[in-house]
């Protein structure tokens, strides 16, 4: 009545509308946000790099990049490279993210197997695998199978104690409730401990994943024929910084995709949280 | 019917040993429950009803003494539990949960629609069968724990605090909605609780227990009507008188207790 006299009238809905809207607003402004930084970054790159702020010698613009990156796509050169690491990585990760599920859910289970295993993993960990690469290149050779094992050997380790850990940290309510409904050891395991060990689990193969690209790179320019790390490291003694870049930024690249893949199974695999 | 003995516990002791000292929890317990019976445990916490109810469920074991269940049927299970809030298992839908007894006991899959299908419906869930339990509200989560126990179709009832952590109105519901499912199934049923009126809203006898150790120090017996209702109970004057009288002994209790470790 009051609002009448005044001669404004507040309209509830519309109130709370214009400020949907403006949230609305907000989140697109954030997500411009997301795309803008790569973006940004790289523009500030090339304009730098092409009035002579950064030295073109070591910070070749990146336009030259794309450049180098379609020539040495179309010789047909880097696609061995990308085909050659894809293989070593996804062969290497699956190497050992598997038995690091199988021996990481035993631990989690069985306590004497947790209390047997513990302290190996414990003392295998902090040996980096590649400081192990001379002895796996000379036991396993110079081609594909020593760059396999040793990323397999430095993804195992993220991945067993992650999935220990996830059995280990289930809420013992859903043990009981397991015991008491009468749940034998086959439907245990399936029905608790390992849905119920997923989403830890698939954190550590999501570090497993960062790793065995880090792996990769270096353990490819210390013994390797052909690679993306090769590349790298052969474009570098050479001073083709162009090239070297290429190799970099598909590094980045595979990161940035295999990141997005798996967040995307997570998903997919825990639609309960 | 009543005169049956569904549940016999005989000289049940249960102490906790640890380094420091061991807790006796339960003292040289003896009790009968009738069959059809519905019971609350009721005494401070800390007094043992939750490791009797443990016990009963199989999930921890006595020190000396013995329980039996009187079997009905054997291809029911011997008990069925309510957990409290937490209970429901946040990886499996509603209706997976509800499921979940009569699928690990590997009951025939017709059956197990069956009881799952009526038990959704009987506690207002069918519509929510395929949801994760993270969708709904504090008391739907305990209808589904209900469900589940009733679903699994065994010869007694344990619940364990299933409504404690509800708003009042919430509690005041799924009491009536359980009375009216425990009515038709006539089952056994062992129920530990904080709350006096829902003691007195729901059981037939109401056993008060003491603390440290744990004894069953009186017994009382509500033989208001059924169907019950919370305004039936706040309006008898009886059931006013023993809601005073458990006060009083909980208050004791409580003091009792402050003493000893003071």
């Amino acid at each position: 009545m009051r609002k009448d006299e005044t001669g404004i009238r507040y309209d509830p809905f519309e109130v709370e509308q214009r400020e949907w809207k403006r949230r609305q607003t907000n989140e697109r402004l954030k997500q411009m946000l997301t795309i803008a930084s790569p973006v940004f970054l790289l523009l500030l790159w090339e304009v730098m790099s092409r009035t002579g702020m950064l030295d073109i010698r070591f910070f070749p613009p990146p336009s030259a990049i794309v450049g180098t990156f379609f020539s040495m796509m179309s010789s047909g050169e880097l696609v061995t490279h990308i085909g050659v690491s894809l293989y070593r990585i996804v062969g290497g990760f699956l190497l050992g993210v598997i038995p690091g599920i199988v021996i990481g859910l035993l631990m989690g289970l069985y306590s004497p197997v947790r209390h047997f295993v513990q302290p190996i993993v414990m003392a295998l960990m902090p040996i980096p695998t590649l400081a192990l690469l001379p002895i796996i290149i000379i036991l396993f050779g110079i081609g594909d199978l020593s760059k396999v094992i040793t990323i397999a050997g430095s993804v195992f380790f993220p991945v067993v104690i992650n999935t220990a850990a996830g059995v280990i940290n289930i809420d013992s309510i859903y043990l009981d409730v397991a015991k008491n409904y009468g749940a034998g050891r086959l439907n245990f395991f399936l029905k608790i401990a390992l849905p119920g060990a997923l989403p830890v689990m698939l954190e550590g193969i999501q570090m497993g994943q960062a790793i065995a690209l880090l792996t990769i790179v270096a353990a490819e320019m210390m013994g390797a024929t052909s690679g993306i790390g090769f590349l790298i490291w052969t474009s570098y003694k050479a001073f083709l910084l162009q090239e070297m870049y290429v190799g970099l930024i598909l590094i980045s690249f595979f990161g940035y995709l295999f990141s997005v893949m798996l967040r995307g199974m997570q998903k997919k695999l825990i639609p309960w949280r | 019917m009543r005169n049956k003995t569904k549940i016999t516990i005989r000289d049940l002791t249960k102490v906790f040993y640890k380094k420091q000292g061991s807790v006796t929890a339960l003292d040289d317990l003896n009790l009968t429950i009738g069959d059809g019976e519905f019971v609350c445990l009721v005494g401070p916490s800390g007094c043992g009803k939750t490791t009797l109810l443990r016990i009963l469920a199989g999930l921890e074991n006595t020190s000396i003494g013995e329980f039996t269940i009187a079997t009905e049927n054997e291809e029911r299970p011997l008990q069925s539990m309510v957990f409290q809030e937490r209970g429901i298992i946040p990886w499996l839908t509603v209706e997976e949960n509800v499921a979940f007894g009569l699928k690990m006991r590997h009951t025939p899959k017709e059956i197990v629609e069956q009881r799952t299908s009526y038990y959704l419906k009987k506690t207002g869930l069918d519509k929510f069968a395929s949801l994760y339990p993270k969708e709904l509200s504090g008391g739907m989560k305990q209808r589904v724990s209900i469900a589940r126990a009733f679903a699994n179709d065994p010869e007694i009832l344990l619940m364990d605090e299933p409504f404690a952590a509800l708003d009042e109105q919430n509690k005041f519901i799924l009491q009536e909605e359980l009375l009216s499912i425990w009515a038709e199934t006539g089952k056994t049923v062992l129920f530990i609780t904080h709350s006096i009126d829902e003691a007195l809203l729901l059981s037939d006898r109401i056993l008060l227990m003491s603390a440290q150790p744990g004894r069953i120090v009186q017994e009382i017996h509500v033989d208001m009507p059924r169907p019950r209702n919370m305004e039936k109970v706040r309006e008898n004057p009886e059931m006013a008188a023993k809601f005073v009288e458990i006060w009083k002994h909980l208050q004791e209790e409580v003091q009792q207790s402050r003493q000893e470790e003071a």
